[in-house]
């Protein structure tokens, strides 16, 4: 038989078609060759003849070459001309990086999966701080031409952002030309009398104006006429979506239908729609339905906002200049209440938003730092790698590749690197975006909003090209300028000491941004260290404090309010573990505020611009028990102090100083507004009101305390619908809440509590902000420290590899354990405290930029500096220190014989 | 030159139904193929390796067929073809141009079509 395979090579010879094609048509025909030989001898052929059959057959006249060739040929892989930059050529070679860069990344798992967790934790922790970003300053608000949406707020002395006096909104709604229409809206709690137990359930007044402001058109029904709005009307409702689904269960017909607020029947006008976010409330009542004395006078300002709607064309300039001079003609008309006030029109969302872009941009700043430093790691094992691949890419030169070629090779790989760690990193990122909102302070605005949207996903894809490109462009440049003779020749020992450049200064990079990162989290925690040992003028501690309804019986008659609290107070106080309790219309470092205007001396009340304002507590005798607030003199009022017997007031140390500076206050008299002379009974300390860390810098700083037992009829009924109750405990505050309930609920069971919190909750959520800050600094400055850790560690561990060589020659002249782990620890430590000092140099001036997160501590706190010297240090030894002892552990001889 | 040329393309257009019909049903290896025409056309038609290998290839770069190694417990392993889906729709619609032509031819010549 002869050899069929070679002569079909034979015939094949011309060609020149691939190896691999080759042999298998070789092999595919000889088979045939000899099946068909066999075939012939079978039916009686000789066997030269039919050998001579099936030679002729496979190829006679060349045909089969000839018809190879008109197949084959076409397939051929096209020669790679180097400068031609044809379209075509350029998207197969970039088919063919791709899957070369496939399979060299799958061909080294473990460097792989390194370079991606590394680059998928900087790219979801980008990804989740950027989604948060989005949601709260890029995104516009949900309201058609959002842009042209201004909160319009009254301006005082001491207040930039006011609320309104409602006859000055009327005015300024009725005089403006600036606004196509303004809205204004005000949160309240309804007392929401349904089917079951009586419950509270917050509210909006709003203006029948607000909607179409808004541009928002309700779900079902209809928003609230103009005659809706007026006072007398009868009582319309309109409902949050959520609340309409909850306790009506979507019932389509509910327009019409009548529910019980505040005791008072009220028709459901309409639904709002499910997207609506204009603020938590569960129901929307017109604003003339607050049945309020402060109300309809000017010197009130019971919180309300105004919301206006600009007409196109009007600037946001020339609407605070039109604003301004009808504010102007407002003062000389009612000099009394409107003496000293302007106005400022604010974007809505800057007013919304704006407090908390500073914190946002810098977690921007912060976490890209954290993806830089993922970067320069994985950049250094690329270049560690590239020193591997040395000879591929020496021998792509010696074959005539250009250095195009080749970075647009390691780039495409690097490109790849970079998606995978995106792939892996948008998990990470929605996790880490459920638990940025977790951490988030309850009140970041627009917190609903946040998502992963194609914007996200957008900024996610170009994050990592740039990523892959920004970490692959130095090991690229160096893998393609690598000197074939030199790569060549260089045997086992790694390549030239540009590489070996590199790595260190992208050592030193990580180092740096790990020591901004670090001081920045240090300088967080000291100021929330220091606040919460800041005291806030109380005792903290076991203090349950809780809101309450009255009951809708009680609310008729202000003698019936008064007694109903007293009862209630009486009944709370009886319970074991209670120590003392009282109620206060203003809890200290919560989220509202209320300022009584005042007068010193005896004389009749000056014009608007020339009263002082303080703030007001409205509270009953025990307070200051409940409270542990020191009396500092005098005393405090006691149920004594009621409507029969001369108006009392305490006021507060600060309050003392700054009015009497130069005389004992107690029984010295003052006027307050609406309240008229009060005598001065006692002094008490200063509680910080408005946080424990603005309330120093605060203009409003003086207190006053008046009785509740002395508030006039004509107030009584207003504003007392949610009045909070404290009470000092023995025990842990919240295990006595259901007693608490129980007792509140009264024999009627119809007076509900509701914002049941421990005082140490309130603080604790008055530091919420900062500390969303500091968590997340402190998340960022770890990952920084453990990546510039490994780093380190990585660079120090390749260099003693490479050196094994001259560690051996070393030994073996007699060099100490010790003198090696010196050399090779001073070299590593000389980079990272080049890192070091660039960083410290670096956070000096980046830390400025957070100098309003801070408190009691300035941005170049030596302490903070030293303590992330320290610390970084330490860890840089360690990185170093472990490579050092396994280079003591060279033999010298096994050192010299691996040449 | 002209007319040998239209001679050719005519053959091979025939030629690539035949093949594609052969592999419409199973997957066959080459010698198999060949041995399956010539019963076929009772010896009429013939398809020797230089023919018949470039063909199968070129059927196989246009995606038609696909051609696999498979290894039989005992033979030495060979090449099989298999039609494509693609394939698939090649020869459905080769077969329909196929039989509108002989028609054409049958009702010109006068020969009845069977």
């Amino acid at each position: 038989m002869p050899d069929w395979k070679e002569q079909i090579r034979k015939q094949l010879a011309g060609l020149k078609l691939a190896p691999t094609r080759e042999a298998e048509i070789v092999e595919e025909l000889a088979q045939h060759a000899e099946d068909r030989c066999r075939e012939l001898e079978a039916s009686g052929a000789a066997e030269a003849e039919a050998r001579r059959i099936t030679i002729e057959e496979i190829g006679g006249h060349e045909l089969l070459a000839k018809e190879l060739e008109a197949v084959e040929r076409t397939d051929a892989p096209e020669p790679v001309v180097f400068g031609a930059r044809s379209k075509a050529r350029f998207l197969t070679g970039l088919g063919q990086d791709l899957r070369y860069g496939f399979r060299t990344l799958r061909k080294s798992p473990g460097f792989t999966a390194i370079a991606m967790l590394a680059l998928a934790l900087g790219i979801g922790a980008n990804t989740a701080i950027f989604s948060v970003v989005n949601g709260v300053l890029l995104r516009p608000l949900a309201y058609p031409d959002p842009n042209r949406l201004l909160n319009i707020w009254e301006t005082t002395a001491e207040f930039s952002q006011a609320s309104v006096a409602y006859p000055n909104y009327l005015d300024w709604r009725r005089a403006n030309h600036s606004f196509t229409d303004m809205g204004t809206y005000r949160g309240d709690d309804f007392n929401f009398t349904g089917s079951g137990e009586p419950e509270q359930v917050a509210g909006e007044y709003v203006s029948a104006s607000l909607l179409p402001v808004l541009g928002v058109t309700p779900f079902l029904g209809r928003g609230f006429l103009p005659e809706e709005d007026r006072q007398g009307a009868p009582c319309a409702v309109m409902l949050a979506y959520g609340f309409w689904n909850q306790r009506f269960a979507a019932d389509p017909n509910i327009l019409g239908k009548s529910l019980t607020l505040n005791a008072v029947n009220c028709t459901v006008a309409g639904v709002l729609p499910r997207d609506f976010r204009f603020s938590s409330a569960r129901v929307y009542m017109p604003i003339e339905q607050m049945n309020s004395v402060e109300l309809r006078t000017r010197e009130s300002h019971p919180g309300l906002r105004v919301l206006g709607r600009l007409k196109p064309g009007v600037t946001m300039a020339a609407a605070q200049t039109e604003m301004a001079s009808i504010c102007t003609a407002l003062s000389h008309q009612y000099p009394a209440s409107n003496a000293g006030r302007g106005v400022s029109v604010v974007r809505m969302k800057d007013d919304m938003v704006g407090y908390i872009r500073p914190t946002l941009l810098l977690l921007v700043g912060a976490v890209g730092f954290v993806l830089i430093i993922a970067c320069a790691n994985v950049a250094n094992l690329l270049l560690a790698r590239s020193a591997a691949r040395g000879r591929e890419f020496a021998i792509r030169a010696a074959l005539g590749a250009d250095r195009r070629r080749v970075v647009r090779q390691l780039l495409t790989e690097s490109v790849l690197l970079a998606l995978g760690g995106a792939t892996i990193g948008l998990p990470i990122a929605r996790w880490g975006t459920s638990l940025v909102l977790a951490a988030a302070p309850g009140n970041l605005p627009r917190s609903q909003e946040i998502g992963i949207d194609p914007y996200v996903l957008l900024f996610t894809l170009a994050v990592s090209t740039l990523t892959g490109v920004l970490f692959g462009l130095a090991p690229a440049f160096h893998g393609a300028n690598a000197n074939p003779q030199d790569s060549l020749k260089e045997g086992a020992r790694g390549a030239g000491g540009g590489r070996h450049r590199a790595e260190s200064v992208f050592v030193a990079v990580e180092v740096g941004l790990a020591v901004i990162l670090l001081v920045g989290a240090g300088l967080m925690i000291q100021s929330i260290w220091r606040l919460w040992r800041v005291n806030p003028g109380f005792n903290t501690r076991n203090v349950l404090t809780t809101e309450v309804a009255l009951s809708p019986q009680v609310m008729g008659s202000p003698a019936g309010i008064r007694l109903a609290y007293q009862q209630l107070l009486g009944r709370v106080a009886a319970i074991p573990g209670v120590q003392s309790a009282a109620l206060t219309a203003l809890l200290p470092l919560g989220e509202s505020d209320s300022e009584i205007p005042f007068w010193p001396g005896t004389g009749p009340q000056p014009p608007q611009d020339r009263l002082k304002l303080a703030v007001s507590y409205l509270v009953s005798a025990d307070y200051p028990r409940v409270m542990q607030i020191p009396v500092r003199r005098g005393r405090f009022f006691t149920e004594r102090d009621n409507l029969n017997s001369p108006q009392v007031a305490v006021i507060d140390e600060v309050f003392a100083r700054h009015i009497f500076p130069d005389r004992d206050p107690v029984g010295q008299q003052i006027g307050l507004m609406v309240l008229g002379p009060v005598r001065i009974v006692g002094v008490v300390g200063h509680v910080k009101q408005w946080g424990l860390d603005s309330d120093d810098t605060s203009k409003v700083r003086d207190q006053i305390y008046i009785p509740f037992l002395q508030i006039p009829d004509r107030f009584m009924t207003e504003g007392v619908a949610g009045v909070p109750i404290v009470l000092r405990t023995i025990p842990e505050p919240l295990s006595l809440v259901n007693a608490v309930r129980t007792q509140i609920a009264g024999p009627a069971r119809d007076q509900p509590i509701y914002s049941v919190r421990t005082m140490e909750q309130i603080i604790s959520g008055s530091l919420a902000e900062r500390r969303f800050t500091m968590l997340l600094l402190i998340i960022f400055a770890a990952t920084a420290l453990l990546l510039a850790a490994v780093g380190i560690y990585g660079v120090m561990s390749y260099a003693v590899t490479r050196r094994t060589h001259e560690l051996g020659i070393r030994a073996a002249l007699g060099a100490s354990r010790r003198e090696i782990v010196g050399l090779v620890v001073r070299q590593g430590m000389k980079v990272a405290g080049v890192g070091m000092a660039t960083g410290l140099v670096a956070a000096l001036a980046l830390t400025r930029l957070m100098a309003d997160l801070l408190y009691g501590v300035r941005p170049a706190d030596p302490a903070t500096l030293a303590t992330v010297t320290l610390l970084l240090g330490g860890v840089a030894l360690l990185a170093c220190y472990i490579p050092a002892r396994r280079a003591t552990a060279v033999d010298p001889v096994v050192a010299l014989r691996c040449e | 030159m002209e007319d040998r040329s239209i001679d050719r393309e005519w053959k091979k257009g025939s030629a690539e139904l035949l093949l594609l019909s052969l592999l419409e049903a199973l997957p066959r290896h080459g010698y198999e193929i060949s041995k399956l025409i010539e019963q076929r056309s009772q010896g009429a038609l013939r398809f020797h390796v230089a023919s018949l290998y470039p063909m199968l290839y070129r059927l196989e770069k246009r995606g038609w067929i696909q051609g696999r190694w498979v290894e039989k417990s005992g033979q030495r392993r060979r090449r099989y073809y298999r039609l494509t889906s693609q394939g698939r729709k090649v020869l459905a619609s080769q077969r329909e141009g196929w039989q509108t032509f002989v028609a054409a031819i049958g009702r010109i010549t006068g020969v009845e079509n069977a």
